[in-house]
This record gives C-alpha cells, sequence and structure tokens, in this order.
C-alpha cells in the first residue's frame, strides 16, 4: 500500500525541521504565551474595574479581538506594525520589523483577549470575602490581587489556560502567510521541494498530535498537583 | 473610639441604613443583632471601609472613615475582621496567612512575623496545625486561625462579623472562648452575632437593628432585662425560646 511513498524523506529532513521549524514554533508558542497571559490578566482587571475609563477600552479590544479571523489579524499587524513602530520611536516612516516579531506581537494581542476572558472567569471565581479579608488587613488593591486573587484564580484555570495553550500552539501554524517558516512551513517546503506531500504532511500530522495530546495529558496531571486544597 | 454620626447607605434606591448613630468606646465589647437583612453585617463593614456609605460619617481612632485624607489601608490596618465564611487564603498554610500582612503592610520581617504568629496560634490552641493548609482543618479551627491573623497586626479594635454562624455547633463554643478571652483582656470589639448567651455573659452594650435602623441601644442588662421596643422584645422571644 505505501510501495509508492518514500518515507525516507522524513529521515533526511528531520533535523532542519525541528532546528528551523520546531524552535520557531515553540519560540512562538512560549513568547506569545507568557505575553498573551500577562496582558490578558491586566485586560481582564481592567475589564472587571468599575472605572469606565478602564472597563470599556478593555472590552472594546477583547470583542474587537475575539471578531477577526486569526489569519487576518496576523496580515494586518504585520503590515501595521511597522507603522506603529515608527510613530512610537518618532521615524515618521515604518520601521523594519522581521516575521518573527510581527508574529510575537500579534499572537500576544491576538490570544489576550482570550487569556483575558479565561482569567476574567478565574477571578470572578474567587470569593468577594477574599478579596474584603485582604483590604480588612490593610493591603493594596495590587497586593490583595497578586497575593490572593491571581494565585487562586490561575491555579482554578489553569486547565483552561494551558488548553487555550494548545490552540495558541496549532494556530501558530498559520505565520505561512507572512512567510515565516514554522514547523509546518519547513515541512511544505521539503514536501514541495523532494515532491513528498503526503509524507511530509502525515508526518507533521503525527508530530502535532504526540505534542498536543502529551501536553493535554500533562494538563490533567498539573491540575492534580496544583489544585488548592478545599 | 468608633463613632457612627448619621450613616445612611443605599442600594441604588434600597435605603439599608438609616441615619445610624452609635458608638463603641475603648475597650468595650458590643453585639449587634436583629433579624437577617437588617443591616447589621452593612453596619459593621461600613467601620473599615469595605463597604461605602452616603451620608453621615464613622470616625475610627480620630480619623474618619470615607475622608479622602485618611489613608484607608492604614487604618484597616489597625482594625482586625473575622468573617462569617473565616476568608483564610486556601492556598496558603497557616502562618503565611498570619505572616501575609505583617510582612506586606507592617514591614515585619519573615522572623518576627513568624514568630509572632506562632504565639498567636499557641493562643488560640493551634500551633501544631501551623504548617497545614486552611482547608485540612475544621470549621472552628479555621475561624481560630482567622482571629489569630487578625490580632496579629496588633489592632486597637476587632470586627466580628456573624463569627460562628458558618460553624457546627459543637465547634461554636472554641471560637466563642477565644473571643471572651479577647474580651476580658480589654479588647475593643464590635460582634455581630445571634449567639445572645456570648451577648448576655461578655457584652457590655446591645445594639439591636430592625430594617437598617438602630433600635434599641442599651446596656446588655437593660436589652434582656427591659426592652423598649416592641420589636426587640419580638426577636428576644423568637430567639430565645426556640
Amino acid at each position: 500500500m505505501f510501495a509508492g511513498f518514500d518515507f525516507d524523506v522524513i529521515q533526511r529532513s528531520v533535523l532542519y525541521l525541528f532546528r528551523e521549524g520546531m524552535t520557531f514554533t515553540l519560540t512562538l508558542t512560549a513568547m506569545a504565551m507568557t505575553g498573551g497571559i500577562v496582558f490578558g490578566t491586566l485586560l481582564a482587571m481592567m475589564r472587571l474595574s468599575s472605572y469606565a475609563i478602564l472597563n470599556v477600552p478593555a472590552g472594546a479590544y477583547v470583542n474587537l479581538m475575539r471578531s477577526l479571523p486569526l489569519v487576518l489579524v496576523i496580515f494586518w499587524f504585520y503590515f501595521l506594525v511597522p507603522w506603529i513602530g515608527g510613530w512610537i520611536v518618532g521615524a515618521g516612516q515604518p520601521i523594519q520589523v522581521g516575521a518573527f516579531w510581527s508574529a510575537v506581537i500579534t499572537f500576544t494581542m491576538f490570544e489576550a483577549a482570550y487569556y483575558c476572558e479565561i482569567m476574567r472567569a478565574g477571578i470572578q471565581s474567587i470569593a468577594r470575602g477574599q478579596v474584603w479579608a485582604g483590604y480588612a488587613l490593610g493591603l493594596t488593591y495590587w497586593q490583595t490581587m497578586g497575593k490572593i486573587v491571581l494565585p487562586q484564580a490561575f491555579r482554578n484555570m489553569l486547565p483552561v489556560l494551558l488548553t487555550q495553550t494548545i490552540i495558541l500552539f496549532q494556530d501558530t501554524s498559520l505565520v505561512y502567510v507572512i512567510s515565516a517558516t514554522d514547523f509546518l512551513g519547513a515541512a511544505v517546503k521539503v514536501a514541495n521541494r523532494d515532491y513528498r506531500l503526503v509524507e511530509m504532511y502525515t508526518f507533521v500530522a503525527v508530530v502535532y498530535f504526540i505534542l498536543s495530546f502529551t501536553a493535554s495529558y500533562f494538563v490533567r496531571w498539573l491540575q492534580a498537583r496544583f489544585a488548592v486544597i478545599r | 473610639m468608633i463613632e457612627f454620626k448619621n450613616v445612611s447607605k443605599w442600594y441604588d434606591t434600597f435605603q439599608v441604613l438609616k441615619n445610624c448613630n452609635t458608638k463603641v468606646d475603648k475597650g468595650e465589647v458590643v453585639v449587634v443583632c436583629g433579624p437577617s437583612g437588617s443591616g447589621k453585617s452593612t453596619l459593621i463593614k461600613c467601620v473599615n471601609g469595605l463597604e461605602p456609605f452616603q451620608q453621615g460619617e464613622i470616625i475610627v481612632n480620630g480619623e474618619s472613615v470615607s475622608a479622602n485624607a485618611t489613608n484607608l489601608n492604614r487604618l484597616r490596618s489597625k482594625i482586625g475582621m473575622v468573617f462569617q465564611s473565616f476568608e483564610l487564603f486556601p492556598h496558603m498554610k497557616v502562618t503565611d496567612n498570619i505572616n501575609l500582612a505583617q510582612i506586606k503592610v507592617l514591614g515585619r520581617s519573615v522572623e518576627e512575623a513568624t514568630t509572632k504568629s506562632m504565639t498567636l496560634l499557641k493562643r488560640v490552641g493551634l500551633e501544631e496545625h501551623a504548617h497545614k493548609f486552611p482547608g485540612q482543618l475544621s470549621g472552628g479551627q479555621q475561624q481560630r486561625v482567622a482571629i489569630a491573623r487578625g490580632l496579629a497586626m496588633d489592632p486597637i479594635a476587632m470586627l466580628f462579623d456573624e463569627p460562628t454562624s458558618a460553624l457546627d455547633p459543637e465547634m461554636i463554643n472554641e471560637v466563642l472562648d477565644v473571643m471572651t478571652g479577647l474580651a476580658k483582656e480589654g479588647m475593643t470589639m464590635m460582634v455581630v452575632t445571634h449567639e445572645m448567651g456570648f451577648a448576655k455573659r461578655v457584652a457590655h452594650r446591645v445594639i439591636f437593628m430592625d430594617y437598617g435602623e438602630i433600635v434599641e441601644d442599651a446596656t446588655t442588662e437593660d436589652f434582656f432585662g427591659k426592652p423598649r421596643s416592641e420589636r426587640a422584645v419580638q426577636f428576644l422571644s423568637k430567639i430565645l425560646h426556640h
């Protein structure tokens, strides 16, 4: 059945695929996750604020991002970010931003909207009395958030946050639209060069499956390990 | 020590506190009672600004709680508060629960804070539970830790918001005993509770609230011996003969 296939192409290209492609994919995933969770948490705190000046813009931002297709945002930011960068540094013209950094910024901004909604639910899951207890002891808003509310919210939401990260990991393959070479992109290059499309796509699918499946197993383990004792 | 002057509070159009006037002197133990929904928990939460109020003034130790010039965090750190549902921080060990504000708010070193926490845990009879998480303790034990957490800040007064209402009956006394001990030492206390036995034994004064109003504000003897209002008489007959 596999007579017409040449799976040797995998062996020949595997080093390149992981060294170039997977490194890009994992670096992008890790950076977008970190940035997205930090920015998303801040957005969540803003959305839950009683001040309209904070909750209105945060709400608008999250709703905008969640209403747009990711591919569109990747493209849009790829062309927009150099202009914004130029405006920030006051250059008056677009600055050079590589595909990698453009992707990091895009994914951070985009995923932050989703992480925000997760963290918002997490913060809301913490009883009001916990905040009261913090305030009653004389702790400030930031101390109460940082020491009492967020650590618990984070733990409660850990499985959902990591599930979202697994989705992010898969979504990073969309960077092909700005000609960045991630794991899938590297495989596609090899596939086209050697005309081994089925073999390469199958291999890529297996790798994505193994990594995502292992990660979701890890999530379950973490959940048991870090659950708050009640 | 704590003085309420014409305090009124609304939730939208619904008035939860109506012109409340009273005061708690230094070293005094005042029990606040009344039917549920009468505003007693709200009243006590106004003392440290957990609940804002729209009219009137509360003066704590010479400072107005609602004034812009008041450093609310500093004022709160001087008033201990114990909640109905304990509100220990479940992700921290017992000692860390008591240490946290000592370190963050009072600027004590970890060693100083831990020494203080252990002394207080010993006092509430829980030193062997220092390294457990709140979830591993019974309700009564958790509430005693919560009292220790409040005391660790060397407060000038303690507020208790129905401290025994969430407890199983057999655990109520261990908490009330700690509170009685505190009262005997001269701690200024404001206690929202339905424990009329505790009120009779420990309180100097009783405030009775109904529909957001302070209906009676009398010495403990007078309140239980000759309540003046019909509402207080009714409340007492319900709560004492059930």
